[in-house]
């Protein structure tokens, strides 16, 4: 059952991926984009991580997709735009560079194991709940690299503001 | 056996809140109709008690008109997601001890994503339309129910620090077994905050800007018309109620009352969540609405630093007495 699942599941999420970039119209791509979302959230809730499945659709779903339809809406660009490449001969670059990414991809997917790691087993997680057990890696062992996260977009959201504020006039 | 009683749930439940949906606009008619001093919907039936089912029955045989100009794929999805997210929020609702079609750890989480969803079916409405009024509707609609959200999640956050739960059955049972016996005392600011975005985020007056009739005719239902504009509608109502019960499941102390009523387990809960539907009522016939500067100055700088304000505050408590 939970393998049928994963199959559906990277299925559409592959046909979706497809679809998405072939797509004319750049709406119906967020559209598909949305639906995407929804079965990575699939794969969250089959690896139990069912905190991580409600922020994908919170997060992503929820706030991020929608903030890139209001940016659609403001340029209002209904077909899509053709360019010509920046670096000359960039088809036979980017087919090199393909390749390369896959190699390594397939080199590196030898070195995965199967099954949950460290301390926390299945049945660890299902005894604390997902949302405490991830609430208590992320600030007893993990602090560190939680706090510089934090710090980094703690940057993002200050150059934003930096770039969005206009000198006032005579000032 | 136990799909089986899962279905005889969703389908006990659906029945359930479509009622409800029914019938709290005929409440609503007749809550404004008495503030307002008129006597509301009197013809059809007794003081108007077959209304509701005579509107339903108009909104069902309506002619569907649909613009030439839409983008018919959108056109036709936007309705569907607005309802089917409303309606899917209902599954996590505790009614009372032991009653809820899903009982999942995230419950409170599940909710937020839910009505996060019900933006898209909103703002695609208004852009698939092809309309001005339906496009500057659906924008003003995403955009304060995206603020309102941030608002919303963290006046809860409170909340969840007092229950260490997200399971809102456990929220309900960490409250009867506190001292307050309803978090509505040590959160009232949480609740506060919650109350103004729960109006904000159903898009109802004071904040309904969405669907303000003087400037932008019906917002971004203007082109819908027959059933599919039904679908907005109960969608709409469902938020509503939707909004209702969380309120009442995590300040007012869910199905708990100060005494039990023998053979009603729900009778607590359903009296407390009418009390929030006619607060609804209440506010619409009382006050006018914001201007949306206003309306977006009190989500940021009002709201969300209050929420914010609430969680740091119940932190230092909790940890120093908690």
């Amino acid at each position: 059952m939970v393998q049928l699942l994963f199959f559906y599941f990277a299925f559409v999420v592959i046909a979706l991926g497809l679809r998405i970039v072939t797509c004319k119209n750049p709406v119906h791509s967020v559209l598909l984009m949305l639906v995407l979302f929804f079965h990575m959230a699939g794969f969250y809730l089959l690896l139990n991580a069912e905190f991580l499945a409600a922020v994908q659709i919170i997060v992503y779903a929820g706030a991020i997709l929608v903030l890139y339809l209001f940016v659609l809406f403001l340029v209002n660009l209904k077909e899509e735009v053709r360019m010509s490449p920046f670096i000359e001969k960039g088809k036979w670059l980017g087919i090199v560079g393909a390749l390369a990414l896959f190699v390594t991809f397939l080199r590196g997917v030898k070195s995965f194991t199967l099954g949950p790691h460290g301390t926390y087993t299945i049945e660890k997680v299902q005894q604390l709940t997902h949302t405490k057990a991830m609430g208590e890696a992320v600030y007893t062992t993990y602090i560190l690299p939680f706090e510089i996260a934090g710090i980094i977009l703690l940057v993002a959201v200050v150059g934003g503001l930096a770039l969005a504020k206009r000198e006032k006039k005579g000032a | 056996m136990e799909l089986l009683w899962i279905l005889i749930k969703i389908i006990i439940v659906f029945a359930v809140v479509m009622l409800h949906v029914m019938y709290a606009t005929y409440f609503e008619r007749k809550v404004i109709g008495h503030m307002q001093v008129r006597m509301g919907p009197m013809r059809v039936g007794p003081h108007g008690i077959l209304q509701p089912i005579a509107d339903g029955l108009k909104l069902f045989f309506k002619e569907d008109i649909i613009p030439t100009v839409a983008d018919k794929k959108v056109f036709y999805a936007a309705p569907l997601i607005c309802l089917i997210s409303a309606l899917s929020a209902v599954a996590v609702i505790p009614f009372f001890q032991g009653f809820a079609i899903a009982n999942i750890n995230i419950g409170l989480l599940y909710i937020f994503a839910m009505s996060s969803l019900a933006s898209y079916g909103v703002v695609l409405a208004g852009w698939s339309s092809n309309s001005k009024y339906s496009f500057l509707g659906g924008l003003r609609s995403s955009a304060q129910v995206i603020s309102y959200e941030i608002a919303m999640g963290l006046s809860l956050v409170g909340v969840m620090m007092l229950a260490g739960s997200l399971n809102l059955t456990d929220i309900v049972n960490a409250q009867m077994s506190s001292s307050w016996k309803i978090y509505l005392i040590p959160q009232i600011i949480g609740f506060f905050v919650f109350v103004v975005a729960m109006l904000a985020e159903t898009n109802r007056t004071p904040f309904d800007l969405p669907e303000a009739e003087s400037e932008l005719v019906a917002g971004y239902c203007t082109e819908y018309s027959g059933m599919r504009f039904a679908l907005f509608f109960m969608a709409e109502y469902i938020g509503m109620i939707i909004m209702s019960c969380l309120a009442v499941v995590c300040f007012l102390g869910g199905w708990s009352g100060p005494f039990e009523v023998p053979g009603i387990p729900f009778f607590w809960f359903l009296l407390k969540v009418y009390f929030f539907i006619f607060f609804y009522y209440w506010v619409r016939a009382t006050l006018p609405r914001y201007r949306y500067d206003q309306l977006m100055a009190l989500g940021w700088k009002v709201l969300i630093p209050l929420a914010l304000f609430n969680i740091v505050l119940t932190g230092t408590i909790k940890s120093l007495f908690g």
